[in-house]
């Protein structure tokens, strides 16, 4: 059965469409507020949307996502309410969700139980920021149940549950080739070396990128990290199937803590226009 | 000469602990590292300029010197005709910039100039590794950036400033509790965003494959030397071995050369703060459960939830929520035992090696010093080798506010 995620490709597929993928970060600046977001989100046309779980050391944020992760670890926003959170959003929405996480919350809950719990509470998938695919054979296993942590049986996994992993300029053929072989749902390319956070132009890394990506495979690639504008988002477009967009979004939420929706939602309608810039679904 | 006496497994594995957990963009350099290190690694040329350098830079070989006063002072070998227990202090303290962290930062520079980096970025806790770093890369004419939590920069300011004399720019990291923990993750971000020019060098056996073997291999010259000086002076091995372990660069410098003499124990001390509750100590292996952080699986100080933990030492390099993941190996082997000895107790071992000795050794080196006062008391007839990492005239200023003299 394919996940939320794999049939909202499949709609944009059959449709020219592109995927608008915001990030926010789950608690962020509470739960309730953080709900509101997330619909708001869905409503105003998101594709998928990551949540992330926050961690006390984020080496690959900037700024922006560190301080929306203490926002979210001082509310307690942790897997448990996180997964609550989910619950909440699926009781109104089926927006797919990626749940975005470094290692160690998951490791320490227990793969086993982060994948069931993960997907009765309706999330979707999980990109673990800093499992390279080298260390990934037991994650890969529990959720596919390959005792080679390969997705040749991913036709009967264990979990309904994508595992996308990153691409990026600096990978090597060969990491692409094995990074695309365990990514479902999608592949998430960055965009350019570096952390999270924003930037005026894109990288000139990231069209090479999605070529190298295009060439190896048909799932689904997503280009993040630096996009913030509608002119990037039409840049992408042709070369991309969806854009991830996070800081811009979460400074955005932190400009607005009080009543982030609006605006948060608004954002991602703006952001949106780039697609249509291009002649692309919108 | 770089000794290697065992190597890890695939991906860097100490049995079940290192690995390489890191974001995408790190994993093809760090794979350039390894295959760079290990061609400098059997490069006798390589060698050979480590070698000169070692011996003539930094100052090596470190003595291997018989603390008569302290021995005798915990009932040890005394000048009557019992013999007793001798403590021999391995004399880290005396090399050039005052540390055992110059022997990692030679090998690791002439590596990045062999990889054709020029610009070097480093976090430091305690600063001895900050000094070292800017040190090297004065010799080699490389570019030097340093992070280091606020917390350390002020009780370490006189290591930020010899940084500063060193022609190093000193980035004050503002994250969470503000030590080396932080420190780390702000060079990681630098690394990853300036991947292509840029060598990160790490200052302890920590992190992502790499790193714990080549900082292991750069630091186990000294229990090489403290081997052979140990064999000429008492014509046997040692029964104890005792070193600090912050991350553990000095501890496993120490024990490697001793790994297959299974009859010498090695004693690898933590810091154990202010008390017993998690926040108040750094002792991974009594409070800590395994888990990743910073590129590496070993024991971490951690909530339920994953979450890294605050962590307390009177010493700032001590002062770190992780531990060296061969030190994790070595501890579920119990091929090493760890233990803790707290603030109060090192400050007493370090007023106590200053009287006897007229040597002022670094608060992280005085934690090793407080587990010898421990147990040699206990012990018969034995000869303890005590890493003596490091100098204290970098704390100067917290033993003056701590001793109250």
């Amino acid at each position: 059965m394919p996940t939320r995620i794999q049939q909202r490709w499949n709609e944009l597929r059959a449709s020219g469409g592109k995927a608008l993928i915001p990030f926010v970060m789950a608690g962020d600046p509470d739960m309730r507020r953080c709900l509101e977001v997330v619909l708001a989100l869905a409503d105003a046309g998101a594709d998928i949307i990551e949540l992330g779980v926050p961690f006390s050391e984020p080496v690959a944020d900037g700024e922006v996502i560190q301080r929306a992760g203490g926002r979210a670890i001082a509310n307690g926003s942790f897997l448990p309410a996180i997964l609550d959170l989910v619950k909440q959003v699926r009781k109104q929405s089926q927006v797919p969700l990626l749940l975005m996480s470094y290692l160690n919350p998951i490791l320490r809950y227990g793969f086993e139980k982060f994948a069931a719990d993960a997907v009765a509470a309706g999330a979707d998938g999980a990109l673990i920021t800093d499992l390279s695919v080298e260390e990934a054979g037991p994650y890969i296993n529990v959720i596919r149940g390959d005792a080679n942590g390969r997705n040749a049986e991913a036709a009967k996994p264990r979990h309904n549950f994508d595992t996308v992993f990153l691409a990026s300029p600096t990978s090597t053929a060969a990491r692409l080739r094995r990074i695309v072989e365990y990514s479902t749902g999608f592949v998430y390319a960055v965009s350019r070396t570096g952390i999270t956070g924003t930037q005026a132009s894109l990288s000139t890394a990231i069209v090479p990128l999605l070529a190298k990506l295009r060439a190896l495979t048909e799932t689904p690639i997503a280009a993040g990290f630096g996009i913030s504008r509608p002119e990037h988002l039409a840049a992408l477009a042709p070369h991309a199937d969806g854009v991830v967009v996070g800081s811009a979004l979460v400074k955005c939420l932190e400009d607005h803590l009080d009543n982030p929706a609006p605006h948060v939602a608004e954002m991602a309608r703006w952001l949106r226009e780039g697609f249509k810039e291009t002649g692309v679904r919108s | 000469m770089i000794e290697t006496k065992s190597q890890p497994g695939e991906q860097g594995r100490f049995g079940a602990y290192g690995g390489r957990y890191a974001p995408e963009t790190l994993m093809h350099p760090l794979e350039e590292l390894e295959q760079a290190y290990f061609a400098a690694r059997s490069d006798p040329a390589f060698q050979a300029e480590f070698d000169y350098l070692l011996k003539n830079y930094v100052g090596r070989p470190s003595p291997l010197y018989y603390a008569k006063r302290l021995s005798e002072s915990l009932g040890g070998a005394s000048s009557g005709s019992m013999p007793g227990t001798k403590i021999y202090l391995k004399r880290e303290d005396l090399l050039h910039t005052g540390a055992h962290k110059i022997n990692n930062c030679v090998g690791q520079a002439l590596l990045a100039r062999r990889m054709g980096k020029r610009r070097i970025i480093a976090e430091t806790g305690a600063g001895q590794h900050g000094v070292a770093t800017a040190t090297v890369c004065a010799l080699f004419g490389f570019t030097c950036r340093v992070y280091m939590g606020e917390e350390d920069m002020a009780r370490q300011r006189l290591n930020v400033f010899r940084m500063k004399l060193l022609g190093a720019e000193v980035i004050p990291v503002t994250a969470g509790q503000r030590t080396l923990k932080e420190a780390i993750s702000e060079a990681m971000r630098d690394w990853v965003t300036n991947v292509e020019d840029t060598y990160y060098l790490l200052g302890s056996a920590l992190g992502s494959h790499p790193y714990p073997l080549m900082v292991r291999d750069f630091q186990s010259v000294i229990g090489k030397e403290a081997r052979e000086q140990i064999l000429a002076a008492e014509g046997r091995l040692p029964d104890q071995l005792i070193a600090c372990v912050g991350g553990g660069s000095n501890a496993i410098g120490l024990f490697h050369a001793f790994r297959d003499d299974a009859n010498v124990k090695m004693i690898g001390v933590e810091a154990g703060g202010r008390g017993t509750g998690l926040g108040e100590h750094a002792a991974r292996f009594s409070g800590g459960t395994p888990g990743v952080l910073q590129g590496t699986f070993t024991y971490l100080l951690q909530d339920n939830n994953g979450q890294i933990v605050n962590t307390h030492s009177v010493s700032a390099g001590l002062d770190y929520a992780a531990v060296g993941p061969e030190h994790a190996m070595l501890h579920d082997s119990g091929r090493a035992e760890y233990t803790s000895c707290n603030d109060s107790d090192a400050l007493d071992a370090c007023q106590r090696l200053m009287l006897l000795e007229g040597i002022l050794p670094a608060l992280e080196s005085s934690h090793a010093i407080a587990e010898v006062i421990k147990r040699a008391p206990k012990a018969r007839n034995e000869i303890i080798i005590v890493n003596l990492s490091g100098r204290g005239d970098k704390d100067i200023e917290i033993l003056q506010r701590e001793l109250k003299l």
